[in-house]
């Protein structure tokens, strides 16, 4: 009862402006007591496994910690070749580097930051707080959460590795063509294509466990209108990375096609435009930006009502500000194209909705600013941090705006006042409010605090190292220094400001050092923190100390933003069991999941626990992608295979198993099932979301095929190179649409005789289906097969080439699938009621449809009118 | 104006706030504007959070959720509006073609210098490489392009940049005002000696720049010594004319910049070293270490009264 009292929100209890109305209780009060060794049962279930195995561990406690040192270390790692570059430009002239040591180690620093620190530790961060925050014990797919990790370690070794080597990328983080595809030998572009295509799989595989996760894995009684704010953020961020993250792996397609096929996307030569790169890769590049910040934002929005002592001002306000800077992130990206020679209208038109984006940002600054207004504010190191992140960040945002206005671009893009301006941004809006995170979260997760006193000596060096090193870069780029330059001449006014930032650039360093110590020095003596420090009011800080492995000892009910303020004695009835899944009577890791809008108890899902397969499956998967960077084919295929076994093997042992029983009591009289398909399943919403992204990454690869129409006089083209340009013909690619028709049916028809348990028409359908599709693959291949199409030809047959060999693969993906569900009914591990398997693989097929449709129509009707 | 207080520089100007021309100075102006109004945004958003952190007693909700919508929404909206449309105002202007009859110029970037060629009213255009002449006060159009990656033509002083893409021609019209030396810059990245790819640009009256042109329009002058005479001999036997054109001679190569008046330019190596015959027998025998990843070969072992013959005859080019 006391520790309810001392946790219950410290202010007076009169409402407040946006705070919810009390609701009506929709469930059972808590009542009477958890069943007797139920939390001995619990923490078995929730175990971490020891020793050696440790690393078998898949809980999003473990992974999300391990998530977050990694991707940090990508961040010292990329700070430290930032300072590099730094005694390079110190003084004019400057041999400490040569100009391919810098070129690579500019590039590096780029892709690290972007690609290895600022998306893999918001992601990590999340995937260690948001299932705390909803009360859930962990994430709806571990297993996906580690396997991940695993493929982010791999990969992000590999790609800083190739630096000790000399053979790094050296074509910037923007890798323009023709630079990167014509000019630059041996394997640093495709360390940096192939490389960050796996991490960025592995950053949309991240992405669809937190929508999910967001969506369906809240405690009852949770509305959408109720979550905390970071979850709104994360969702609203999830969800650009699913749509901003293909594009750019479709963009790394084509140029890994160039680099190791020749065939001509982005030769200008052979009707190909390095443009188009510049579009896939701005498409994704701008909305990155917010992708990487939004989080970090989410952040302040947890820690500035928990200092307030208030609940946030304008809960409404924030989230539709978030959706609308998720919104209108994607269209934004020709302001970082504005040199290149386009129309007046398109860079007026990009100039508004460039500026427009601040207005939702500043929606959310002044809710926060409101917020800290309205409380009663207690000072922190945490707090210390938000503020220099928002002045730093308005900074950064106000050149944005500068710089968004056309003409002042026409002279600053491409300068020193550039890297200024996005080091503002980045550093003020991601950095600092992470600092501050880490200061707020530390106790969470380690039961011990951060010292206030190093704390705040770490916040003044890298405060004013930070604008001492980035603010001269503003005058440095008016000055006339462009970017990306080893060297400068001395004689043009650029070596004090240079001088003066490499300065600055050691005392943020300094900072981060005293930061780190703190983190690292031994703690042993240290006292345990008391529970819930800072006496915040959401779910998260219901964390005990020490931290056991069950995440919560049962799911509450919650009717509140700020259930540990406003919900009394909230936290004792937690602590007895007196809410949902008190137990695991049958030693199962055991989590709810709730309808996506209003939070009804759905299901009770059984999460896997321990294992190495994900960790396997990441290591093939890796060697799929490395193997391929050295042109190892046959290793890369063996690898491809193995991984395949991986993961198949993963699947079948670990998702849609047929429970020992259809139902179970899960507390406070509440009975759910064990096992759903359909919209009410999670792995149907996790094939849902990874389709729309898949489906975003072929549409960018159709916006290739447009793309070149608009470039081109005639598309396509009669005649190139004295020879007649071939097309794949309008018969073949029709027959294949037909045939990949006949088996999205045939599918839909297995589907119904699964469920009506007729074994026989289920096989035979399936069957039918597999034929009809390994039909629809050779005919798409035969129209360019047999007409004599060249992909090294022209742009036209590449782009054409590209979508039949996309639509083929898939179709050999769909395959798999359908082998698979055959597998699984022979094996009794599928039957009518529980079809979950072909359930997703009809989803999967709507899609295939979907693509062998637009394909079919793009290569062989378009042609025709145009 | 110099504005920058470290001034004291010993290069030509490369500075976007050192105006010399219509385009830099409306640019610079607006800057100016923005900054100004930057500044006092900043100073008002933060001086409310700081205000929150340290003022004694609480806000009554309904006021913040004015200053929410007030500060956050209505305000932005109204001061950007404002900024849109004085900001674009500009661009028609910095957009419009030189008027018809202007000098028109062409510029292409290769690795890493600039070729240049002046169009003549009768159809025939003079070509240059990595120094630009222009008239003072009046209009000049030119046309971009490059001839392998993508590069950035930027003269800071005189105006905004503009990309050289490979197969397409862009445009950029500069409106010189003040007769000077300035600095242009490559600024998209472009390889391992972007940082040394830079040119020359001098505005001259219209009547000495009418001169400079005719000039330049002139065969090479002939050898007149016995020096340099041999040094037209090594030039040709070394094989330099295989990449370099000196219009009058049997080198025609196209691969690397003209030469014809190598010895009137203000460079070498664009906008590398300055052009004096020690950084030229330098450039030559150690072109590498000057500047990594050129094409040209660096001829280390020539004799020393081959190279010595070969300055003088290369500084004769005026």
């Amino acid at each position: 009862m006391s520790d309810a009292e001392e946790t219950r929100r410290p202010d007076d209890g009169e409402p407040r402006d946006g705070e919810p109305r009390d609701q009506e209780p929709r469930e059972q009060e808590p009542r009477g007591e958890a069943p007797a060794g139920s939390a001995e049962r619990l923490l078995k279930a929730w175990h971490t496994p020891e020793g050696w195995r440790y690393w078998s561990a898949v809980n999003n406690s473990e992974v999300g910690l391990w998530y977050t040192l990694a991707a940090f270390a990508f961040f010292l790692f990329g700070g430290v070749l930032a300072l590099v570059m730094r005694i390079q430009l110190a003084v004019p002239g400057n041999d400490f580097l040569t100009a391919e040591q810098y070129n690579q180690v500019f590039t590096m620093h780029g892709s690290v930051m972007m690609f290895l620190f600022a998306v893999p530790i918001l992601e990590a961060i999340s995937i260690l707080l948001l299932p705390q925050m909803m009360g859930a014990r962990d994430l709806p797919f571990p297993r996906l959460s580690a396997y991940g990790f695993w493929c982010f370690l791999i990969g992000g070794v590999f790609v800083c590795g190739s630096l000790f080597f000399g053979v790094a990328p050296r074509g910037g983080w923007f890798m323009y063509p023709p630079l990167t595809t014509e000019y630059h030998e041996g394997v640093g572009p495709d360390i940096w294509l192939l490389g960050l295509s796996f991490i960025e799989i592995a950053s949309i595989a991240a992405a669809v466990e937190l929508i999910v996760g967001a969506l369906k894995c809240r405690p009852p009684g949770m509305r959408l209108n109720l979550i905390p704010l970071y979850a709104w953020y994360i969702l609203v961020v999830a969800v650009m990375i699913l749509f901003a993250f293909p594009p750019l792996i479709a963009g790394d397609m084509l140029m890994e096609l160039e680099r190791a096929a020749d065939w001509p996307f982005f030769d200008a030569q052979r009707g190909g435009d390095p443009l188009l790169w510049q579009h896939l890769f701005w498409i994704f590049g701008h909305p990155e930006v917010y992708i990487v910040f939004l989080p970090s934002i989410a952040l302040i929005a947890m820690i500035v009502p928990t200092f307030a002592r208030v609940p946030m001002a304008g809960y409404g306000w924030i989230v539709l500000a978030a959706v609308g800077t998720g919104f209108l992130s994607f269209g934004l990206w020709v302001h970082h194209m504005f040199t290149t020679g386009l129309p007046g209208i398109t860079i007026g038109i990009f100039s508004a909705a460039s500026q427009a984006v601040a207005i939702p940002t500043g929606v959310q600054l002044f809710c926060f600013i409101a917020t800290l207004l309205i409380g009663r504010v207690v000072r922190s190191v945490s707090l210390l941090f938000v503020l220099a992140g928002l002045a730093t960040f308005i900074i950064g945002g106000l050149t944005g705006v500068m710089v968004a206005v056309a003409p002042f671009d026409y002279q600053a893009h491409d300068s020193y006042f550039i890297v200024g301006h996005l080091h503002y941004v980045l550093v003020g809006g991601t950095i600092f409010p992470i600092m501050a995170g880490f200061y707020y979260y530390y106790p969470v997760v380690t039961s011990k605090q951060l010292s206030e006193r190093l704390g705040t000596v770490s916040f003044w060096l890298m405060l004013i190292g930070f604008n001492v090193a980035f603010f001269p870069m503003h005058l440095s780029g008016l000055w006339g220094m462009p970017r990306r330059v080893y060297t400068y001449a001395e004689g043009l006014g650029l070596e004090i400001p240079n001088l003066i930032s490499t300065g600055g650039s050691f005392v943020l360093a300094a900072g981060l050092a005293v930061f780190l110590w703190d983190v690292l020095r031994p703690k042993s003596k240290q006292p345990l923190v008391k529970r819930n420090i800072w006496n915040a009011g959401t779910l998260e800080w219901v964390a005990e100390v020490p931290d056991r492995p069950w995440g919560i000892r049962s799911i509450p009910i919650i009717k509140t933003r700020y259930p540990l303020w406003q919900q009394p004695n909230l936290l004792a009835d937690i602590d007895a069991g007196r809410f949902y899944l008190p137990d695991a009577e049958e030693g199962l890791r055991e989590t709810l999941v709730t309808s996506a809008v209003d939070a009804e108890p759905m299901q009770c899902l059984r999460v896997p626990g321990p294992t190495f397969l994900a960790m396997f499956a990441a290591v093939f998967t890796g060697g799929v992608f490395i193997f391929s960077t050295y042109h190892w084919w046959w290793a890369a295929g063996i690898s491809g295979v193995l991984s395949l076994g991986t993961i198949l093997t993963w699947l079948w042992t670990g998702t849609a198993q047929i429970p020992e029983k259809s139902h179970k009591d899960v507390g406070l009289g509440l009975t759910l099932p064990t096992y759903v398909s359909g919209p009410r399943a999670v792995g149907w919403w996790a094939m849902l979301i990874t389709m729309l992204g898949d489906i975003t990454a072929y549409i960018s690869l159709v916006f290739g095929y447009f793309f070149f129409w608009t470039v081109h006089e005639t598309f396509p083209p009669q005649q190139f190179d004295g020879r007649p340009v071939i097309g794949p013909g309008t018969l073949w690619p029709m027959v294949a649409l037909a045939l990949a028709g006949a088996a999205w049916a045939a599918v839909l028809g297995a589907r119904r005789s699964n469920r009506k348990d007729r074994a026989g028409a289920f096989y035979g359908t399936l069957v039918l289906a597999i034929v009809l599709a390994a039909s629809a693959g050779v005919a798409f291949v035969w129209g360019p097969l047999a007409r004599g199409m060249d992909p090294t030809h022209h742009a036209y047959s590449a782009i054409v080439c590209v979508l039949v060999l996309w639509t083929v693969l898939h179709l050999a993906v769909a395959i798999v699938m359908l082998l698979y569900c055959g597998a699984r009914r022979l094996a009794g591990r599928m039957d009518g009621r529980h079809d979950a398997d072909i359930v997703n693989v009809t989803l999967y097929w709507h899609f295939m449809l979907l693509t062998a449709a637009i394909t079919a129509m793009v290569i062989g009707l378009f042609p025709l009118v145009s | 104006m110099n504005l920058n207080p470290f001034g004291m520089n010993s290069l030509p100007s490369q500075s976007a706030l050192e105006t010399a021309g219509s385009g830099a100075a409306q640019i610079a102006q607006l800057f100016y504007v923005m900054v100004a109004g930057a500044v006092v945004i900043w100073a008002v958003v933060i001086g409310l959070a700081v205000y929150a952190l340290w003022r004694p007693g609480r806000h009554d909700p309904r006021s913040t959720r004015l200053l929410v919508i007030g500060g956050g929404a209505v305000m932005p909206t109204v001061v950007l509006t404002g900024l849109l449309f004085y900001g674009l105002s500009f661009l028609p202007e910095l957009q419009r073609p030189a008027p018809e009859g202007s000098q028109v110029i062409d510029v292409s970037g290769a690795r890493f210098w600039w070729r240049v060629a002046y169009r003549l009213p009768d159809g025939r255009s003079v070509e240059a490489a990595n120094e630009i002449h222009l008239p003072a006060g009046e209009a000049v159009e030119f046309k971009l392009t490059s001839e392998d990656v993508i590069h950035s033509f930027w003269i800071p002083s005189l105006g905004g940049k503009v990309d050289m893409i490979p197969s397409r021609e862009n445009r950029l019209k500069l409106h010189p005002q003040v007769p000077g030396r300035y600095r242009g810059v490559c600024a998209e990245f472009c390889g391992a000696s972007h940082a040394h790819m830079a040119f020359d640009v001098v505005v001259h009256p219209r009547e000495r720049f009418d001169r400079v042109l005719a000039e330049l329009a002139q065969p090479a002058t002939p050898p007149e010594d016995p020096q340099t005479r041999a040094g037209q001999a090594a030039f040709l036997s070394l094989g330099c004319g295989a990449c370099h054109q000196i219009r009058g001679t049997q080198a025609a190569g196209r691969l690397g910049p003209d030469l014809t008046h190598f010895g009137s330019r203000l460079s070498i190596g664009a906008g590398e070293l300055r052009n004096t015959p020690e950084n030229l027998r330098h450039w030559i025998t150690r072109t590498h270490d000057i500047k990594p990843g050129v094409e040209m070969p660096a001829f280390e072992n020539l004799e020393a009264d081959e190279l010595e013959a070969l300055v003088a005859y290369l500084e004769h080019l005026r």
